[in-house]
């Protein structure tokens, strides 16, 4: 007995851990998001409460047994019968209607944020990351970055999403749905954070081997903040300031790094993989798959299909003792 | 007794679909994929990549054989496709049917059209206009290149070749085998 109560209050408990995460549709951080842990709120009553009555009912019958039924006449059962099975007939179908129009309330509701004073974030999906843009009318001040999300709070924004090879799909549940990326198609939706902070999204749309390791992270800051990251990833590169990290430079743009990745600045100016002109900034490395640390770095560049097996990334042989001013130059980049 | 035999029967039916099953799983063997390979260090084949089979002096001896680890593997010959536009190979020699470069579907190559010989030339790079890759990408890349380039002339199986291309156009590979098929 004491274990049955005990397996049924664990489940229970998982939902305490639900509150002020990085990545859950029940805490939202946005208008839409909100709408939508209501609707699931309302869903997770309304079905939980008929589960329970569904449940006790059988419980019922069962400890009842035929006898009691058998000694009512049988008129009276037929009709008591009939009974039951219209007005339970009746309430599904109303439960049911009630949660449609619940539903499609809360999709108006999404749908329905207001415009005004909004910016433009253009996100392609890409083989297992994230290309980021942020679109402005002033050509010298577009930015470019990779898996990595700054948005002012309290400012609606519109993703404008495509892929640029299968169908991935844009999540961030603190904030709004999944909207697919499709190739060759722009699917667009608009968020909003009202609460600063840090929310995580996931490829939501199954994209290949590495679908589990496409991350992107959205961060939420006042306008302020938010004006002095763009001013600061506007800039070109820091220029290396020791004959170590020239060292890197020259490496980097001596290896096959230049082949598919950017560094404003410097001649390196390829668009096939992430643009690293201000990787030192990011948080994380290869979409969210590792923290944004030296070491990290180290054991992605030297064996990436390691790290995240089958992803795009070349294996290329760098020497050992290039590898240090490398590391030191990737991570000064600010 | 009848009874008996039926339920016999029952049983025989069931075991036999038993190891239908079991014979369908040893079928469940896919594709080997090399998505770890060693970043080796770039080997030139000298001897085996000869470009005319003349040669003076004494007798001939017999020329290395140099495979393509990756003949026949679907997976690297796509890479190789995802590459070729990667690396702007198609910026010069377009989808295999040249432009800029020359064309890539052909039988006359001028510096030969065998793996070792298109190995040789995208490490080393050729006169007008080819450039030389040798210690930029890693020598498995190269390999995969080469593994889609023959693709594109109908040298590999056709069940490991992509049905169609990563964009729009039809994959020359198809229309080889179309075209050839439709001459028989």
């Amino acid at each position: 007995m004491k274990a049955r109560l005990a397996a049924s209050v664990a489940p229970l408990l998982l939902f305490t851990g639900c509150a002020g995460h990085q990545q859950s549709a029940i805490d939202p951080a946005g208008p839409q998001a909100e709408h939508i842990g209501m609707l699931w709120w309302v869903f997770f009553s309304v079905l939980g409460i008929i589960f329970i009555a569904v449940m006790a009912f059988t419980l019922l019958s069962l400890m009842r047994g035929d006898r009691e039924i058998e000694q009512e006449p049988h008129e009276a059962k037929e009709k008591k019968l009939t009974r039951i099975v219209a007005g339970v007939t009746i309430g599904t179908v109303v439960t049911l209607f009630l949660l449609l129009v619940s539903s499609i309330v809360t999709g108006k509701a999404v749908s329905e944020l207001s415009q005004k004073n909004g910016m433009v974030i253009e996100v392609t999906g890409n083989q297992w990351w994230w290309y980021v843009r942020y679109q402005n009318d002033d050509p010298t001040k577009i930015v470019v970055t990779a898996n990595e999300i700054h948005i002012p709070v309290g400012r609606p924004v519109m993703i404008r999403g495509t892929s640029n090879d299968v169908i991935h799909s844009f999540w961030v549940p603190n904030l709004h749905g999944k909207r697919d990326l499709i190739p060759s198609r722009v699917t667009t939706e608009w968020i909003q954070a009202d609460k600063p902070g840090i929310y995580r999204g996931q490829c939501a749309e199954f994209c290949g081997l590495q679908h589990a390791l496409m991350a992107l992270w959205v961060i939420a800051e006042p306008q302020n903040k938010f004006n002095a990251w763009m001013k600061e990833q506007l800039e070109p590169a820091a220029d290396p300031t020791d004959p170590d990290k020239e060292r890197g430079q020259q490496v980097f743009l001596n290896n096959a790094c230049v082949f598919c990745h950017a560094i404003r600045g410097t001649t390196a100016a390829a668009e096939i993989g992430p643009d690293l002109t201000h990787f030192g900034s990011r948080r994380s490395i290869a979409a969210g798959t590792l923290p944004n640390t030296k070491g990290n770095l180290g054991g992605w560049i030297s064996d990436p299909q390691g790290v995240k097996p089958g992803n795009h990334m070349a294996t290329i042989a760098v020497n050992p003792n290039e590898l240090e001013p490398l590391l030191n130059y990737i991570e000064s980049l600010k | 007794m009848a009874c008996l035999r039926s339920i016999e029967r029952g049983c025989c039916v069931r075991t036999v679909w038993c190891i239908f099953g079991l014979v369908l799983l040893t079928s469940c063997q896919r594709e080997h994929r090399d998505i770890r390979p060693s970043p080796t260090q770039l080997a030139l084949f000298g001897d085996a990549a000869r470009e005319s089979p003349l040669r003076p002096g004494g007798p001939v001896l017999p020329q290395a054989v140099v495979t393509n680890p990756y003949t026949g593997s679907a997976y690297d010959i796509a890479e190789g496709q995802r590459l070729y536009e990667w690396y702007n190979c198609s910026g010069c020699h377009f989808k295999g049917g040249g432009g800029i470069g020359p064309p890539l579907i052909k039988t006359d190559w001028i510096y030969g059209g065998e793996p070792e010989n298109l190995f040789d030339t995208i490490v080393k790079g050729r006169p007008n206009g080819m450039p030389s890759w040798g210690g930029r990408i890693p020598a498995y890349q190269i390999w995969q290149i080469i593994a889609f380039i023959r693709s594109m002339n109908g040298m590999q199986p056709t069940s490991a070749t992509a049905s169609r291309g990563d964009t729009i156009e039809t994959n020359p590979q198809n229309l080889v085998n179309r075209t050839s098929g439709a001459t028989k």
